[in-house]
């Protein structure tokens, strides 16, 4: 006992464990690494990390960076804390249910952590600007939706500087990423411009399958289908609570009137398996979560904020997958970066199209490729140096108004080889230009 | 007898009334059910010592309600604490570590219950070694050596499983010690299915034959399961050639036959059941056998003689090993369940329940075998679960797991396995070295009652120290000096540090362990998993 005191006392007690770390040489930092006290200091004073997300990883990477040395933290998050939260997002207690995330995380860690200062947004991320997301030197995402990912990922790369070409490597805001669901998880590394980006992977997040319609309307064979037929099909026409009530998945009544509708179906089949807990996955499309799975992402996440902050060690390259539902199984490999990535490459992107393509087709491409998986584009084209709208989501009126042109052919359009169609989406916080070119 | 195991199904709250306690764990009960979960309410888990690491991995089994924890540890709360550990404050300095931590750990989880020991575990295991009988799982951290070993011949004597964590700088350790470990209910990633083609039960033939795919109009013979597509292409294949196709070319030969039998939809678009029916054609048509695994459990249990003391698995794996022998004509019971497929809603219910009848009356089989076998044992207990539990032994059969563990002292006293070290060292890929390291590190607290590097100006000492003990270690083992000085200089950089994301990451992961055990659920590793944060990788050793 008598020589860890002592010990503690010439290492600066509190930080002696990372301290080592910071202020010895080893063979496997980072080239520009310097051991130094200052390091530390650097972290402490200077460093400002946002985390994204107070959810499961959230909670886990807040913890995890304040006891890594990090003090000037910010976290964004717009949801609030449900009673299914509790078995894994710790810093939540059933007296906080109904409160913003991001309050009760920041509180908590303030509170536990002793000059560890947390700054709260009970907010969207897209509702910060450039100047708000230049301003801090790593971003961590513990996020549940791609689209959310796309958009922080675009943003980062939106504040990119280019020279003659040439990247201004001060500009570069590494943005560390983990996502879970149930015993897998993965953690990586991008930095913007230079490593592999979200957009370069996205097929990594196959899109979503849903159910055929026919097959839920006409030859429904699993306990899902019934669910799906419900929810779909019976909802709309019985309007069991008021008329153009939309399902809410957390009111139990909604829950249990879904539930005995599918049982009762399942029945009129044959097909058995129709459970409350079924139902209650299917219509709020829930996906399995764990304290331990997070808690490791987590950890592997702060592991490269730590590393590129401090280049104690040199960061991961670049992405981890892990599961332990057999043993213990991670698999650490380079993505490559996409050399005509949508995002990140600086390519202008060509849309290859025929002259009797019609524009709904265009829009298909922007939505059903496995490249671009885009939500809900609109289209504005550069025609002899004036800007014309092609189609556009909001306001209903302007909608209204282009939507003839959906069934109108590229010609028809005057989309002539070479023209630019710039495309805003959810996915991006800035538009993506694209250049026809015509099929031979 | 025999544990209660009920199948997802059946276990999940028939109606919408919904309890808390299952609204809070919903996420989870979704992994491993309600059965599963029983299981966690009921075990108790033991921390040695509430280091980062030892806390990192009590919160995540408090987290998802764990029934009990006790907390053994003689350490006061020191300012490097809480400069790694989430559960100390800075009030707590001076305070036993042990209670703050667990005051702090319980307030994650009202439902879970606490006690804490401030005793040293030397004293416990020298005057009190049946201390740790009541527990389902010890999970022990920031042991010199021979603590270590006392501590796990101790628990593997009582049959109790250890969990050994470790964070040393930027390296993990996990080691699971258990004795025997069995799970039915492994969760498999990817199945292959089970549809018996190569071999049908008579009430399928009976079925299949019944249809005639010809004289079906077109709306019916676009949604014919593709099971039947398969079953009757199969039969057409075998009249001429005798047996299934086996090879990649004979495959292909098949799915060209499959496909003269689709027809053109007026969309022009392919049929989408012969479109899958061409997809598993690779997996489908595998002849039905028993996975090596399995097989060699089956051999094992052919050797038992049931007695009052068998686990109910291996009464349940005897009785299947006399299915497979008998009844079975040398295959598992049928799993009775198929993957989905595009079909009419009326075959691929008869179809699917044809399995499910066929799987019920192997399960039942194997079920008066096991009555039988437990009649013979004398009275006992009527089992309300047992064919539930049998039947749920028998929709797993194929992936049934087992494992056997090795004490840790046989690491120490000769029997490591030398060849799976050997192999290692060789690949510089491995992350087997940093076992060894560690070890080293080890020998060398044992010699001078420090680890390497733990004091400022002993760093460059301490590397000339710890090359000796390194090569001391090798040369025991008869492998040659072939670790490299960095792993020498990144250890004494180190110092016995313990750093947060490192004691978090390895938390996580020994907590999940530690549920695999507890709700027999899952495949725990075997026996020794080493995280390299420095390149993000890790590996699992049987040593």
């Amino acid at each position: 006992m008598t020589v860890a005191v002592a010990m503690a006392v010439e290492w600066g007690a509190r930080w002696v464990e990372v301290r080592k770390l910071l202020e010895r040489p080893g063979p496997f930092t980072h080239p520009d690494f310097e051991p130094s006290p200052d390091t530390l200091k650097m972290m402490q004073e200077n460093i400002r990390v946002l985390v994204i997300g107070a959810g499961g990883l959230g909670c886990e990477l807040l913890k995890d960076l304040a006891l890594m040395g990090f003090t000037n933290l910010h976290v964004v998050d717009m949801d609030t804390i449900d009673l299914s939260n509790l078995n894994r997002q710790f810093l939540f207690r059933k007296k906080d249910i109904g409160r913003p995330k991001a309050e009760v995380a920041a509180e908590f860690i303030n509170q536990r952590i002793q000059d560890c200062h947390v700054t709260h947004y009970y907010n969207k991320i897209q509702d910060f600007d450039d100047e708000f997301y230049r301003s801090f030197h790593l971003v961590v995402c513990g996020l549940d939706s791609i689209v959310a990912r796309r958009w922080i990922n675009g943003m980062l790369l939106s504040l990119l500087c280019y020279e003659d070409g040439m990247l201004d490597q001060s500009s570069v805001i590494p943005l560390v990423d983990g996502g879970t669901e149930g015993f897998k998880g993965n953690a990586r590394v991008i930095l913007p411009g230079l490593t592999s980006c979200i957009e370069c992977t996205l097929d990594l997040f196959p899109p979503q399958i849903n159910f055929p319609l026919c097959t839920i309307a006409h030859t429904p064979r699993l306990p899902e289908h019934c669910i799906e037929w419900v929810r779909l099909l019976l909802w709309p026409k019985e309007n069991p609570f008021s008329e153009e009530m939309p399902i809410d998945g957390d009111d139990p009544h909604h829950l249990s009137w879904i539930f005995e509708k599918a049982q009762k179906r399942a029945a009129e089949f044959g097909i058995t398996g129709v459970t409350y807990r079924l139902t209650q996955g299917v219509v709020k499309r829930i996906i399995p979560a764990v304290a331990s799975t997070n808690a490791v992402i987590a950890a592997a996440c702060c592991t490269e904020v730590f590393k590129l902050a401090t280049s104690a060690c040199t960061p991961m390259n670049n992405y981890c997958v892990f599961n332990d539902s057999d043993g213990i199984y991670t698999y650490t490999y380079e993505q490559e970066k996409k050399e005509d990535c949508v995002a990140c490459s600086q390519v202008p992107q060509e849309l290859l199209v025929s002259p009797s393509d019609k524009l709904q087709d265009i829009i298909a491409i922007l939505t059903d490729s496995l490249r671009y998986q885009m939500k809900k584009p609109g289209l504005q084209a550069m025609v002899d140096g004036k800007t014309k709208s092609l189609y556009l989501h909001s306001p209903a009126s302007i909608e209204e108004k282009l939507r003839p042109n959906l069934k109108k052919t590229v010609e028809e359009l005057g989309l002539r080889d070479g023209i630019e169609i710039a495309v805003a989406d959810v996915t991006s916080p800035s538009t993506v230009l694209f250049k026809v070119k015509l099929k031979k | 007898m025999l544990r209660v195991h009920h199948s997802m199904e059946s276990a999940a709250p028939a109606s919408c009334e919904q309890t808390e306690k299952a609204k809070k764990y919903d996420r989870q009960l979704r992994l491993w059910g309600d059965h599963g979960q029983s299981l966690l309410e009921i075990g108790h888990v033991c921390l040695i010592n509430a280091s980062a690491t030892g806390t990192e991995t009590l919160k995540s089994l408090v987290l998802p309600g764990l029934g009990a924890v006790t907390i053994i540890d003689d350490a006061k709360v020191a300012h490097q604490d809480t400069g790694n550990n989430f559960f100390v404050d800075l009030a707590s300095i001076g305070r036993p570590r042990g209670e703050v931590a667990l005051r702090l750990l319980l307030e994650l989880n009202p439902e879970v219950r606490g006690t804490f020991v401030d005793q040293p575990l030397q004293e416990i295991l020298d005057n009190q070694p049946e201390f740790f009988t009541p527990f389902t799982c010890v999970i022990a951290t920031c042991l010199p050596e021979s603590t270590l070993l006392t501590l796990s011949k101790v628990l593997w004597d009582a049959k109790i499983p250890l969990v050994v964590v470790r964070s040393y700088g930027m390296i993990g350790y996990i080691r699971i010690q258990i004795e025997e470990h069995t799970v039915i209910e492994s969760h498999p990633d990817n199945e292959i299915p089970d549809l018996r083609l190569d071999r049908p039960f008579s009430a399928l033939e009976k079925y299949m034959d019944s249809l005639d795919l010809d004289a079906m109009d077109d709306k019916e013979h676009s949604h014919v399961p593709y099971v039947v597509i398969l079953y009757k292409f199969l039969q057409k294949w075998n009249q001429e050639h005798g047996a299934p196709p086996k090879n990649y070319k004979e495959k292909k030969l098949f799915i060209q036959l499959v496909k003269t039998g689709m027809r053109e939809k007026e969309s022009g678009e392919n049929e989408e059941n012969f479109d899958e029916a061409v997809k598993a054609v690779n997996t489908s048509l595998l002849p039905t056998s028993i996975p090596s695994g399995v097989q060699t459990l089956l051999n094992e249990a052919a050797n038992i003689t049931p007695s009052p003391t068998t686990k109910p698995f291996w009464i349940m794996a005897r009785a299947l090993h006399e299915f497979v022998s008998s009844e079975g004509r040398g295959v598992l019971p049928v799993r009775g369940t198929i993957p989905d497929m595009t079909a009419d809603s009326e075959k691929y219910i008869k179809i699917q329940s044809l399995y499910r009848d066929q799987a019920a009356q192997d399960a039942d089989w194997v079920l008066r075998r096991v009555q039988e076998h437990s009649q013979q044992l004398g009275p006992r207990k009527v089992m309300p679960s047992l064919e539930n539990d049998v039947k749920n032994f028998c929709k797993n059969a194929h992936a049934l797991r087992v494992i056997k563990g090795k004490p840790i002292v046989e690491e120490y006293k000769g029997s490591i396995n030398l060849s799976e070290i050997g192999a290692h060292l060789e690949n510089p890929e491995s992350d087997l070295v940093w076992y060894v390291m560690l070890r080293a590190v080890d020998q060398f607290h044992s010699e001078f009652r420090a680890y390497p590097g733990y004091f400022q100006d002993q760093v460059e000492t301490d590397i000339v120290r710890l090359k000796v003990c390194v090569n001391r270690l090798l040369a025991d083992w008869g492998c040659g000096p072939i670790v490299k000085d960095d792993f020498i200089h990144e250890m004494c950089r180190y110092g016995a540090s313990e750093v947060h994301s490192v004691a978090a990451y390895i938390g996580g992961c020994a907590a999940q362990e530690v549920i695999k055990i507890i709700t027999a659920q899952y495949v725990p590793i075997n026996n020794t998993h080493i995280y390299n944060a420095i390149a993000a990788t890790s590996g699992t050793f049987m040593l």
